[in-house]
């Protein structure tokens, strides 16, 4: 009935062929190669050798090494624990029947709240200045415990914030997958556990989770992806001098390596990026992995 | 074990309107025998659901008691009731295997109850023998067909050997076929578990076909209670005997007048009830052509289904939606002058209902 070969199927497809090919394949190619020529200038365009040396470099960079690791913590604490808490609030407002659109709607508000803008609200908060020790250091004088400065002050303040915020910024998207998720399981499918005297526990474990699944799953791949791409949070909150203030990521030492004060390295820039394209792929399998035995697709 | 439901009344709250209140189920009684297989019968949106998530506990009634045997469960959660559900889409869990899905009930059971993983095993198999479906345990519930679900759904009802088994629609998702094959096939497991069973359809045929006793509802009140024959044959009102039969009986406008009972000028059978204005319903099999019959018709055409022969004709009294059809034996002389065809009525099969209360006369 249909050939896989028909012409006119690859000229209906030809378009976005084209737009992936010259904005997505050549450019991904193109990192590829910048990421093996040492010594290349912008200007000139030359360069003065291939090989692993840029890979070498950045490796041994400690600002390189010190965004990995911010990436990293900040993936290790915000997935899971937005997630979680994303879940928790879902299964809050599936079980309320009053007020629920309200709550829906401010669950959601963060989602359509320009970054720059929340950015501004949390330095607010967190932000000590000549002026104002800020919001939370007058509310933890007030338990008694002395000022914190979160923004300019010591790393794990620093961290704690930009994990407060990640979680805060990402639950609403989670939130809205979920609630709709849980919604769409089968009322039946309790009724039929209720009668036949199955716990909660269990039916949360046995029923909600499995149901649920393909949406968790698809939540958790894109956090992680989404949390190793962090980059625009951490501008709004520290500025953009990310290596000084100890708080850059991978994404963020890539962009400081093309644009940045220590601008104008292509190369390093390409092999950072290619560093964290070898990291997310590699999670992402991972993930598809485990998903293979605990996902239930319909 | 038997079932008794005592003034059960459930009222909710209209969605659409919070200030008024909808009667699903208005003032039952009835009491349902130990080990039968009762229909629940009626049209769509009369309450049949209601009473059944009522008997299992899905449903808090407003008013009314429900006792199983001498035990008043009426304030007992679902799980303490005993009883087993099929559910109109069965409602399998499609991300575990037939076995899982039988087994899941007994691992709920706790304390004293908690069976071990062989009694488990072996409980689950035998339900699943007991249904046909034993050699598909491994399976997920979408590689199976409609039915086989429809057969893991009873199974997994039946595993934990409930007093009382409640099926909501069991055969609507079924294809023609499928649904013959099946309601045989819960008749069969009925009888061989004895367990008593109350099934909810709108079908009158389903019903009539394996129930020992048959409850027809309307806008929930119940209308009558009886082995499917007898509420067949003797219909307490008029929307009884329209609910029952295919084709559904002719129903047509008379009087009675000087204990003798009219459809327009024709005087169709003695009566003793006093003179007024009354419904009269004949079943289909109820005519005998006759060229000298009480009961005149214009003639239509003759249409043969397979075994049956059917006359339609009509009758400027007849009140029903359709023509007038008469079942005929094939072997009948048909008398047809001028357009006119003339019967006898049998009486078992004529039923006389008043015209202001709709109830049989």
């Amino acid at each position: 009935m249909y050939n896989r070969n028909n012409p006119k199927g690859w000229l209906y497809l030809l378009p976005a062929l084209l737009f992936i090919t010259v904005f997505m394949v050549y450019p991904l190619i193109d990192v590829f190669v910048y990421s093996f020529e040492e010594g290349y200038n912008f200007a000139s365009q030359t360069y003065t050798g291939v090989g692993l040396y840029n890979y070498s470099y950045i490796l041994h960079d400690p600002y390189f090494l010190q965004a990995i690791r911010n990436t990293f913590i900040l993936v290790i604490i915000t997935v899971p624990l937005s997630t979680g808490i994303a879940l928790l609030i879902s299964l809050a407002l599936n079980s309320i029947k009053k007020l629920k659109d309200l709550f829906q709607t401010v669950f959601f508000l963060p989602y359509v709240t320009n970054t720059l803008a929340v950015g501004l609200v949390f330095m607010i908060l967190f932000k000590k200045t000549a002026y104002t020790e800020g919001l939370i250091n007058l509310l933890l004088n007030s338990v008694g415990i002395s000022s914190v400065d979160f923004i300019e002050g010591p790393y794990w303040a620093k961290m704690f914030v930009l994990c407060f915020y990640t979680v805060w910024v990402v639950l609403p998207f989670k939130i809205l997958i979920l609630t709709s998720a849980l919604a769409s399981v089968n009322k039946d499918y309790y009724n039929v556990a209720r009668i036949d005297g199955t716990s909660r526990l269990r039916m949360f474990t046995r029923i909600t989770l499995p149901m649920i699944s393909p949406s968790l799953f698809y939540l958790i791949i894109t956090g992680f992806i989404g949390a190793f791409k962090a980059y625009s949070d951490v501008v709004a909150l520290f500025g953009t001098d990310l290596n000084a203030a100890g708080m850059n990521t991978i994404v963020g030492y890539v962009y400081d390596m093309l644009y940045g004060n220590s601008g104008g390295y292509p190369s390093f820039a390409s092999a950072a990026a290619l560093v964290l394209f070898a990291i997310v792929l590699t999670i992402t399998v991972i993930n598809l992995l485990v998903s293979r035995k605990n996902v239930h697709y319909q | 074990m038997k079932i008794v439901l005592e003034h059960l009344t459930k009222q909710f709250i209209s969605r659409h309107n919070s200030s008024e209140i909808v009667t699903a189920v208005n003032d039952f009684n009835f009491e349902i025998p130990d080990g039968k297989l009762v229909g629940l019968l009626g049209p769509s949106g009369c309450g049949k659901s209601t009473t059944l998530n009522l008997i299992c506990g899905l449903e808090v009634p407003t008013q009314g008691k429900i006792y199983f045997g001498e035990l008043d469960v009426t304030d007992l959660p679902p799980e303490n009731r005993g009883v087993g559900m099929v559910f109109q889409n069965y409602a399998l869990y499609p991300h575990l295997t037939v076995r899982q899905n039988i087994l899941f009930p007994l691992e709920n059971l706790k304390g004293e109850q908690k069976l071990s993983k062989e009694v488990m095993n072996e409980k689950a198999l035998e339900a699943a023998r007991l249904v046909q479906i034993d050699t598909l345990m491994e399976r997920k519930p979408s590689e199976l067909s409609g039915g086989q679900q429809q057969r893991v759904a009873i199974a997994r009802a039946l595993v934990k050997t409930p007093g009382v088994l409640l099926l909501d629609e069991p055969l609507s998702n079924l294809d023609a076929r499928l649904r013959l094959q099946t309601r045989e096939q819960i008749r069969r497991i009925q009888k061989e578990t004895g367990i008593t069973t109350i099934f909810v359809t709108h079908d009158q045929e389903e019903a009539m076909s394996i129930s020992d006793l048959i409850i027809v509802m309307k806008e929930g009140m119940m209308q009558q209670m009886g082995k499917p024959q007898e509420v067949y044959n003797h219909p307490a009102n008029l929307f009884v005997a329209k609910f029952l039969g295919t084709p559904a009986i002719n129903v047509f406008e008379g009087k009675i007048l000087n204990h003798k009972a009219y459809i327009g000028e024709d005087a169709i059978m003695e009566s003793d009830a006093e003179d007024q204005d009354i419904y009269v319903g004949i079943r289909p099999e109820g005519f005998i052509p006759d060229k000298k019959g009480e009961f005149s018709c214009h003639f239509d055409r003759i249409e043969t289904t397979g075994r049956d022969t059917s006359i339609v004709c009509h009758n400027d009294r007849c009140i029903s939606d359709t023509d007038i059809r008469v079942i005929v034996d094939s072997d009948d002389e048909l008398n047809n002058e001028n357009g006119i065809i003339r019967f006898n009525l049998k009486p078992n099969k004529t039923h006389l209902f008043s015209r202001k209360d709709e109830t049989v006369i």
